[in-house]
């Protein structure tokens, strides 16, 4: 079993219900390192080194958030802004990441038809992640198929799905953890 | 005489100390301790005792003690809630109970006065018994405790007109040697005396003890407190007696007006002790009276009339239950809890002797009833607790509660300028907290502005139970000295393992100190102050200010895990002389460490590393 740093953020965990539902389960897996962006940088301040130090620690890497304005919340971005430093996730000598795995698992509160030229956002997700995309590369790190939870405000009516979503987050995150 | 006193002291002390641990380890209660280790030093065992009656009179202020800590717990708002169920089930407990004793009485060929005074007198429970038994357990707070309370005041109201109603019950010859016997004043007089002493009791709780209790708190002297809490006391319950009235009504009614101060718990805390040791020696003083003589001499007739006794009254009690909204299995704590007879009957009894109204024999024989049943309720509540309670267990439905507490969640202790910062900012966000602080002009000051300020020192166990300690997730130590600091936190660990302690810390070794006792958190009180306007230097020197701030911040979480390595290494804690030596060596260590630091100083964040700006204000 190799060991997984799930990178959480989300501002509002405290009302959210998807996010929060599949962290616990998430949090029963001990192979499953789970790492809460804001609750350890309430005043948004991050230790690059510190967070650095972990990063070194893990060879796959899960960052879970709600798709807020299409990207991530803001303190994500910081961190990607401070952590991804010149010269160690790239640029010269930046291949302190290189290799490792990268699983963006997003939720959205708007449905999967949504997701589409003709819809609403008009953009697919596969568009709209991009910039996560290319960050990964540019880090050199393996950017997988993104774990993408549509339609969050409807979901806790339909017990179905929630389950079928739940078990394949979980079943995700096992095949992660095998190496597969 | 003072030789007797002391070999009296030794005696019941001793006695006490013997009973009530093996009582309680035995899991039998302390009541039932005290009522056996009387029955021991009484006459019929072991025969230490030279006055048992006289220490009994003296004994039953204890339940005059006691019902004034009940008054403190009960808000006249709360008191007021409560009317439904004193009036209705004390009420009706009282009428009915009365009747069922008294066709009884007649029954056994009694004059109707003799029964009807019988009926009434064996129609109160004891209070004593009752309560002490309910907080022990803890089940004050349950519907089966607040039924039992609200029945026992209305029974102690009940004390009043029985008082009146004796007199006339006896024959017309003997009416004048009463009026003798109750003091001079009759009629109207009296009520108005009465009137105005309880008056008198509610104007004076309301607007005088305050600042009485504030002024005496400034003098810092814990005695002098605990004397003026204890003349107050005595001072009602002897005004109260001199009308002829309960002085344990009286001292409730003034514990019920004292509700509201802020000198709450402080009042319970130094009452307390008083009120166990009397207690105590009022249930050895009823065992030592169990008069085994009177028992022999018919000893069937004395366990019917007992057993009969408490039969009829937990009859009644269980009818009454149905009618409230208490659970079954509170019902039967309802009723297994009250079927006694109570102290007041000796009182009453006694009374009804001197007006003539009652024989001496059959006095005698009731009294021994009385004492009988109050020794077999610890017996019965064991067999509630152990067999009938289990019964219910599966379908026990959750106790409501029906919020007799105002406990928070949060105390805080000590609220100078730094505890003011934490429950300020809990107040805004609807978080209550509990405040103790023993400095008494910063109680006032604050409590202007609405806050629920208690007087008093955070390290006794006592004070901190009386503040809710028990039901407290969080407790705040914010005092502003260490060593007292330390000694607070001492003293909820040992008591209140369950709560997280987040503490104040003065500076850096006594940061290390509190986390080395074990506190969930700690936050030294200039550090993060001084720190901002570090930032707000480098501002002015040029810095972005949210890159002032970062540096800021960061260097501050750096000198936290500092403080928490420092905690983590074996203490050498006593290698310093003293504690200015010890703060002194600790700075210049902590300079000398900041000197190896230069971290930030590298950091690039945001951008590649290249040459900061000198001058980036945006005028």
């Amino acid at each position: 079993m190799q060991s997984v740093l799930l990178i959480l953020t989300h501002p509002n965990l405290q009302q959210s219900k998807i996010n929060y539902h599949l962290i616990q389960k998430a949090n029963q897996l001990d192979f499953v390192h789970i790492h809460d962006l804001c609750e350890i940088y309430a005043d948004g301040v991050i230790d690059i080194e510190s967070e650095q130090k972990l990063l070194a620690e893990f060879d796959i890497v899960v960052f879970q958030h709600p798709f807020y304005w299409y990207s991530a919340p803001a303190l994500l971005k910081e961190w990607f802004d401070l952590v991804l430093q010149y010269g160690y996730a790239y640029g010269p000598g930046g291949d302190s990441l290189k290799g490792k795995k990268w699983l963006s698992v997003i939720t959205t509160g708007g449905g999967q038809t949504a997701y589409c030229k003709t819809g609403h956002n008009r953009f697919t997700m596969e568009q709209l992640l991009t910039p996560i995309e290319q960050t990964a590369h540019l880090c050199q790190m393996e950017y997988l198929a993104p774990f993408v939870v549509h339609g969050t405000g409807k979901l806790f009516d339909d017990k179905v799905r929630l389950d079928q979503v739940s078990s394949e987050y979980l079943k995700t995150l096992r095949l992660l953890g095998e190496g597969a | 005489m003072e030789n007797n006193l002391l070999a009296d002291a030794v005696t019941y002390l001793a006695a006490a100390v013997v009973s009530v641990p093996i009582a309680k380890r035995l899991g039998l209660g302390s009541v039932l301790g005290y009522l056996v280790a009387g029955v021991i030093i009484g006459p019929f065992v072991l025969s230490f005792l030279s006055h048992p009656k006289d220490v009994m009179h003296f004994a039953e202020f204890g339940v005059v003690l006691m019902l004034f800590l009940i008054g403190l717990e009960l808000k006249p708002s709360l008191l007021w809630k409560l009317r439904v169920p004193i009036l209705g089930s004390g009420g009706l407990q009282v009428f009915i109970t009365t009747l069922l004793v008294t066709a009884i009485g007649l029954f056994f060929g009694l004059p109707w006065q003799q029964a009807l005074a019988i009926g009434m007198i064996l129609s109160l429970s004891s209070t004593a018994i009752a309560l002490q038994s309910l907080q022990e357990k803890g089940q004050m707070k349950s519907t089966a405790g607040q039924g039992a309370f609200a029945v026992l005041l209305f029974q102690d109201i009940a004390v009043i007109p029985m008082l009146a109603i004796l007199p006339l019950l006896a024959s017309s010859s003997d009416v004048a040697s009463i009026a003798a016997h109750s003091g001079e004043l009759h009629g109207w007089k009296k009520g108005l005396v009465a009137g105005g002493i309880i008056a008198g009791i509610v104007i004076g709780g309301r607007f005088l003890m305050n600042p009485i209790f504030s002024f005496i708190a400034k003098s810092q002297l814990r005695e002098v407190f605990t004397a003026t809490a204890l003349l107050l006391v005595i001072s009602v319950a002897l005004a109260m007696q001199s009308i002829g009235l309960s002085p344990a009504l009286g001292t409730f009614l003034a514990g019920v007006v004292l509700a509201e101060s802020d000198y709450r718990h402080e009042l319970e805390s130094n009452i307390e002790p008083f009120k166990g040791l009397l207690l105590g020696l009022f249930f050895i003083s009823v065992g030592a009276s169990i008069d085994f003589n009177i028992f022999a001499a018919d000893p069937a007739l004395i366990i019917f009339l007992t057993l009969g006794l408490i039969i009829l009254k937990y009859l009644v009690l269980q009818l009454l239950g149905r009618f409230t909204p208490m659970a079954r299995p509170d019902r039967y704590t309802f009723a297994f809890v009250l079927s006694q007879a109570g102290e007041f009957a000796f009182v009453l009894f006694a009374f009804a002797l001197g007006v003539n109204l009652l024989p001496q024999d059959l006095v005698s024989q009731l009294t021994l009833v009385v004492a009988l049943s109050m020794l077999l309720t610890p017996l019965m509540l064991i067999v509630n607790d152990k067999y009938v309670q289990p019964l219910f267990r599966e379908t026990k439905a959750e106790p409501v509660s029906d919020d007799i507490s105002e406990e928070n969640k949060v105390i805080i202790i000590g609220f100078g300028r730094f505890g003011q910062a934490v429950g300020r900012l809990l107040a805004a966000n609807k978080i209550s907290t509990t405040i103790l602080d023993h400095d008494a002009s910063q109680i006032d000051m604050v409590r202007r502005y609405g806050y629920k300020v208690y007087f008093g020192e955070g390290e006794r166990h006592d004070l901190l139970h009386a503040a809710g300690a028990e039901d407290a997730d969080v407790i705040v130590v914010a005092v502003d000295e260490p060593e007292r600091s330390l000694r607070i936190i001492k003293a909820i660990q040992h008591h209140f393992p369950h709560v997280k302690i987040l503490a104040r810390a003065i500076n850096r070794p006594h940061a290390t100190d509190l986390l080395k006792a074990g506190v969930t958190a700690v936050e030294r009180e200039t550090l993060a102050g001084g720190l901002e306007l570090g930032a707000k230097v480098m501002q002015q020197l040029g810095w972005r200010h949210n890159a002032a701030w970062r540096a800021s911040r960061l260097f501050k979480k750096h000198d936290d895990e500092m403080v928490e390595q420092l905690a983590t290494m074996s203490g050498d804690e006593k290698m310093f002389i003293n504690h200015s030596m010890e703060t002194r060596s600790f700075i210049e260590k902590t300079l000398e460490e900041d000197q190896h630091w230069e971290h930030e100083v590298d950091e690039h964040a945001w951008e590649r590393p290249g040459k900061l700006k000198k001058n980036v204000h945006l005028d």
